[in-house]
Parts: structure tokens; sequence; C-alpha cells
């Protein structure tokens, strides 16, 4: 073997080894140590402290605020998708930015900013209280700071998908007398379930582990406003570092379910567009 | 041979409505697609209430500030010194990512090893991972009596915990996936055949690589730089446990807008949030201008 050859083998070596020590020291040993400290003592500890009231009625806000923002999000990411790719209006620059926006913005600041809306200091407070509605430090608050956070993902992931389609196929179906839904579900929907099963998963994923903006809506009210990230926090300010850790073992099964989910579908999608390119 | 004044000017007369008639043809061109109404109506009513609206609001309640109530918050030394921590912090974070980031991403698409996939696929992790579970996770790891810390600590006398090393730890977890998933599309892109030709014509693996690939993926990686960075800045979830949040010195901007917000002191709570949105605009700014040139440049290929 020549020079070179050797010389990248051991490159390789290096660069492999390398990326190796930083994915294990960056992300498989946190993993690691949340499982540890939740069956640290056994599998039995680790259930009571799932089955606490106020852990299991956090999860069951976490799974409604999730569902609600993941849905709404979905339904606005396919009309704001066909709305910005299959016709041109004048401000379309300016909504394709409007919808980026909050991926530049802190958590933090995406729930200041529905602090100063619905808030006793925002505009629409005096009409809320005037029809007895409570937004802020109530759970409408909780699921609108999470769909301001997970806003763009499913929009992201199908715009650039049928912008690449094009729009033949879609006016050959309305030509020969195909309605708006039908269309969408014959020819549209196809093409994009994996690029929208995909930007589902990425919002479930974000929505579920939301924490800084749902911190600053949710007034921590234990048992009503307190979705499963911030029952976390408080467990573990206070100590309570087994029950914390055995509730943060849930959404570790979660996030790495999603993680699969994932790149399944990646990877299937992926074989989809090559069969396209042949 | 020219054409006659008149006749030119009559010509240009006809070029001009027809040009005038055919833009208003494209005008009056009824869309073939259907359900620009509804899709349209969703689109922007949504918008507004989700984004629009409250951004407004947020832009109003700092107008009612004043510029010399924004100024007293900002040019104050806990806030100023908090800006820092977040600055240096985001910074290095995003610097330690664009190095491993790239050796990551080099890694992935250009060589083949065992687990292979089972890296490229744990990239996301900290994207799906709550950032309060990989807050408490990395604290209890890294506290002296943890299992990195521990090591760390008897070896160097170095705390990780509670320190600004800390927040770079946290920082660097989060972003990991920005510069790796920018900068992997482009090399899968750039085909080896011009690194090949480099090292044919004579030039040293160096060379090329700063010659040839770097040129390539440097939007990529200043984009996923820039993300990263920008990110961090806001990240607030998982620095909070690990940061200790000792006013001066491990306080980050994000926490320094929650705490106001817990004294109900909502003027300056907003004039701190206005900052670092100007911060993280300009930011998406220079991405987007980045993105652009690559593709100018991409275009005159």
């Amino acid at each position: 073997m020549n020079r070179w050859g050797r010389e990248n083998r051991a490159l390789k070596t290096v660069l492999v080894a390398a990326s190796f020590a930083f994915v294990a020291l960056f992300l498989v040993l946190p993993l690691c140590q949340v499982l540890w400290k939740a069956f640290e003592f056994g599998v039995r500890p680790f259930w009571d402290s799932v089955s606490d009231t106020y852990t299991a009625k956090a999860l069951k806000l976490s799974i409604i605020t999730t569902v609600l923002a993941v849905a709404c999000n979905t339904l606005f990411g396919l009309c704001a998708a066909w709305a910005v790719t299959r016709f041109s209006f004048p401000g379309k620059g300016f909504l394709v930015t409007l919808i980026d926006i909050p991926f530049a913005v802190s958590p933090v600041i995406a729930g200041l900013v529905f602090i100063m809306t619905f808030g006793r200091l925002g505009w629409a407070y005096p009409f809320l209280t005037e029809h007895d509605i409570k937004i802020v430090f109530a759970v409408p608050g909780l699921v609108l700071a999470t769909i301001f956070v997970t806003f763009p993902f499913v929009a992201r992931e199908i715009i650039p998908v049928l912008t690449a389609r094009g729009t033949d196929e879609e006016e050959a179906a309305v030509l020969m007398g195909a309605g708006l839904f039908r269309t969408f579900r014959s020819v549209t929907l196809p093409h994009i379930r994996w690029a929208l099963l995909y930007g589902v998963i990425l919002c479930t994923a974000r929505a579920m582990g939301e924490f800084g903006a749902v911190s600053v809506v949710s007034g921590h009210l234990r048992g009503r406003t307190n979705t499963l990230p911030l029952h976390i926090e408080i467990l573990f300010r206070e100590y309570h570092t087994l029950q914390s850790f055995s509730a943060a073992a849930i959404l570790v099964a979660t996030a790495v379910l999603l993680l699969v989910a994932r790149n399944i579908v990646e990877g299937i999608s992926r074989k989809d567009a090559d069969c396209h390119v042949r | 041979m020219p054409y006659p004044r008149r006749l030119e000017s009559r010509r240009q007369a006809t070029s001009a409505a027809f040009a005038w008639e055919s833009a208003l043809k494209r005008k009056n061109r009824k869309r073939t697609l259907p359900g620009f109404g509804i899709t349209m109506g969703v689109t922007l009513c949504y918008a507004s209430l989700i984004v629009l609206i409250p951004m407004a609001s947020l832009a109003v309640m700092s107008a009612d500030l004043g510029f010399a109530g924004f100024w007293k918050t900002v040019s104050d030394a806990r806030t100023l010194a908090a800006l820092k921590v977040s600055f240096t912090c985001s910074l290095l974070g995003a610097l330690i990512n664009a190095v491993f980031g790239l050796v990551l991403a080099w890694v992935i698409v250009r060589y083949r090893f065992p687990l292979r996939r089972f890296i490229d696929g744990l990239i996301e992790l900290p994207f799906a991972l709550p950032t309060a579970v990989a807050g408490i996770s990395l604290t209890v790891l890294t506290t002296d009596k943890g299992w990195l810390g521990k090591p760390v600590f008897e070896l160097l006398g170095v705390k990780i915990a509670y320190t600004e090393l800390g927040i770079v730890a946290a920082i660097t977890f989060i972003t990991i996936p920005f510069v790796v998933r920018t900068v992997q599309p482009v090399l899968e892109q750039l085909s080896p055949d011009f690194e090949e030709a480099g090292l044919i014509l004579g030039a040293g693996p160096a060379r090329v690589f700063f010659k040839i690939v770097f040129p390539e993926i440097l939007p990529a990686l200043l984009t996923g730089f820039s993300l990263a960075f920008a990110r961090g800045l806001g990240e607030y979830g998982s620095v909070i446990f690990i940061a200790g949040n000792i006013p001066f010195r491990t306080e980050i901007a994000p926490l320094v807008i929650m705490s106001k917000l817990e004294q109900f002191n909502y003027d300056e709570a907003t004039a701190v949030a206005l900052l670092m949105l100007v911060c993280s605009f300009v930011i998406m700014f220079i991405v987007n201008r980045i993105q652009v040139r690559a593709a100018s440049f991409a275009g005159e290929k």
C-alpha cells in the first residue's frame, strides 16, 4: 500500500474515533444517566414515582397539549404550504418569513409575547376578564405557547417538497374535474405523505418537551397547569431526584421512539425519492 | 437599417400596449387550482393569531417603554453581565460544534464503519429530547460527584456543573444537530472526483481539503454555526439547571427575562427580550444572506 492509502487510513481511524468519543460523551452518556437514575433502586420505586398523582396528571396534560398543538399545526402547515406553493400573491415573502419567526425566537420570549397579549398588561385582558376567559396561567396559554414554538415544523417540511413537485399533475386533475379535496387526497398527499409524517414527528417531539415558553405562561399550579417537563423541574429542585428522573425516563422513552420513527420515515422517503429519480 | 422615427415610436407604442395587455391578462387569469380562498384564509388567520398579533403586542409594549427606559434596563450591570455570559458561552458552544459537527458530517458521509447508521440516527437526539431532561441529566453527570464531573474534578481540579463550563456543555449538547445537518447534504452532493483530480495533480490531502472541499462546504458550515449560535443564545431549559444561576457569573440572558417576569417587572423583561430579539433577527438575516450568496455562486457555475 502506498503512502496515501496508509495516511488516509490513519486519518479515518482518528476521525471515526473522535466522532465516537464525541457522540458517546455528549449523547449516549446523558441518556444512560437518566435511565440509571430512574432505575437505580429497581423497577418498583420507578413505578411508584411514575404513578404518583401529580406526575400522572402532568403526563396527561402534556399529552393533551401535544395532541392539540400538533393537530393545529398540521392543519395550518397543510394550508400554508398549499397557499404558498400553489399561488402567487403579493406579500408572499413576508408570509414565508412570518412562518419562520418562531425558529429565531427564544422560548422564553415566546412565552413573554403571550403574557404581553393576554396577560394583565395585555390589550386583550379587559375583553377576556369580561367574558371570564382565562388564557395565561391556564391550559389555553400552555397550548398557545406550545403551538407558537412548534409553529413552523410541518409547513417547513412540506413546502420544499411541494415546490419541487410543481403544479402540473394537480392542474391535470382539476381540469379533469376533481375538486379541491379529491385533488389533494389522490394527487398531492401521496407525494408529501413522508414529509408530512416527518414534520408531524418533529412537531410532536418538540411539543412534548417544550419547557421555556410553557414555563413562562404556566404559573406552575401543581396538578393543573404543570406539564411533565415543568413537573420534572419542580421535583428536581425539591431534591426528589428519583421521582424527577423517573418522570424524565418517560420522556426519554418518547424521544427515543420518535427518533426511531423519524429514522424509519427518512429511510423510506429516501428510497421513494431514489425510485422517482430512476 | 434603423426604422424611421415615426414608425419606431409606433412600434414602441404597440409593443407597450401588448405588454400592458398581457400583464392585464396575467392578472385577471383565473387560478387553475382551487382552494386559494380557504387555505389563504386559514393561513392568514392562524399566523396572525399565533405569531403576528403577539409579536406586535410586544413591539407596542416596548414602544410604551421609550428609549430611555429601554437603555436604562439594558445598560444595567447585571443585564450586561448576563448578556456577556450568554454570548461567550453560545459562541464557544457553536465553535465546538463547528469543529465536531464538520468531523461528524464528514465521517458519516465519507466513511463506512460499524454503527455508522446508529451515529447518524443519534445526531437528532438533542432535538427530540426535552430540554429539561437534558438539563437535569447533564447536571447530575457533571457535578463533582457525577460520573463525568468526579474524574474531571479529581484530575484537573475543574468544576463543570454550576460554572461557565457547564453552560457551554449544555449549549454544545443542544446545538449538535445544526452543523451536522446543514453540512451533511452539501458533502453528499460534492462528488469526490474533484478531490481525486486534486490528488492526481499532486496536491497533498490538506491542500485538497482546504482548496477544494472547504470552500464548497463553507456556506453550509457558516449557516450551521449561526443557527447553533442563535439557538444557544435563546436556550433556557437545559442551561438553567447546570448553570447554578449566580448573578454576574453564570446567569444567562433568558433567565434575566424570566426573573424579571417573576417579579412582575414586565417593562424591564420586555426591554431585554427586545434586545435579544434584535440579536436573533440579525443572525437570521446573516444566515439568509449567506444562503442567497451561496445559491448565486452555485448558479454561476
